[in-house]
């Protein structure tokens, strides 16, 4: 897999730590291993949108990645409960589902961005940067 | 079977099993099925919710599995495997349903999809008047995969809103 110059949390250059949330475990490994490329850090996994809230709650994870339809309770009103008690996270939706009713009802219950699937790396790695920008740094000569 | 709800659903897995594959897809087959449904091998199943209900049912034999799951996971998977090997084919028949209906509710179609489930029976239900069953067999670098599509249009009018936004 292609690697990308990593990115860093401005604060402490630290990596990036994520929270994968999604029903699938395949999808979580395929999304944690792009993760790796982008020299970020997954501290959490969680299989519907209940774990999520508690894992983002215990973790506090610089980023989520967080599927739409799962079982028990969805991504978006995950999403949304996750953002009205924590209005600085950063949530990105990743769903196959990408109709521009669920991405407008995503957005406006705080999603900051949505990448469709079969999620290309590249476009997940920008939408990353775009999603820490102040807070994130890009280490310079790693090459994309 | 109206092809406006079809077509969607053979754009999205030809795109999506060609993404994945890193090669070009074919349909090698395309039939109404009268009989009741036969699995093939590991299938997943996703139900439909809404304007237009019923399942699609992704279904393809352990070997092709094991080759497109070893693809998606970029490291060699053995049939031994079993989870990950069932993983991957759910995994993808969420990607290419979830691809199809992003398009079908953009033409103004309402319906909610479930996440995938493994659909481990040998025979599911036979094709009615009202939910015909479309195979479509795609030929694929890895093998034959199978779409299984029986929908049912539920409500009239999304037809007409269908029609007007093209």
């Amino acid at each position: 897999m292609e690697k990308f110059a990593p990115v860093k949390r401005s604060e402490d250059g630290q990596p990036v730590r994520y929270l994968i949330v999604d029903d699938s475990v395949f999808a979580r490994k395929n999304l944690a291993r792009m993760i790796e490329t982008f020299g970020g850090q997954v501290i959490g996994e969680a299989g519907d949108g209940v774990s999520a809230i508690s894992e983002y709650e215990r973790l506090t994870p610089d980023i989520v990645l967080m599927d739409i339809t799962m079982p028990q309770m969805e991504g978006i009103e995950a999403a949304e409960k996750i953002v009205r008690d924590h209005p600085g996270a950063r949530i990105v939706m990743v769903s196959s589902v990408g109709y521009q009713e669920n991405i407008v009802a995503a957005l406006q219950r705080g999603a900051r961005h949505f990448v469709q699937k079969p999620v290309k790396p590249e476009i997940l790695y920008e939408v990353i940067k775009y999603v820490m920008r102040d807070d994130g740094t890009t280490a310079r000569g790693a090459g994309a | 079977m109206r092809m406006d709800l079809i077509q969607p659903f053979i754009n999205s897995a030809d795109a999506v099993l060609a993404q994945a594959l890193e090669s070009p897809i074919s349909i090698e087959n395309l039939s109404m099925e009268e009989k009741a449904y036969r699995r093939k091998g590991i299938a997943a199943e996703v139900c439909l919710t809404g304007e237009i209900e019923g399942r699609i049912i992704f279904d393809m034999g352990l070997e092709t599995a094991v080759q497109l799951a070893s693809r998606l996971a970029g490291v060699e998977v053995s049939e031994t495997d079993d989870d990950l090997v069932r993983e991957a084919v759910c995994e993808l028949a969420n990607q290419i349903i979830g691809n199809s209906i992003t398009t079908l509710n953009d033409q103004g179609f309402h319906f909610r999809v479930h996440p995938p489930t493994l659909h481990t029976s040998e025979q599911g239900s036979k094709s009615s008047e009202d939910t015909e069953a479309l195979v479509m067999c795609f030929n694929t670098s890895s093998g034959n995969v199978f779409m299984n599509v029986a929908l049912r249009h539920h409500c009239p009018r999304a037809l007409g809103r269908s029609a007007v936004a093209g």
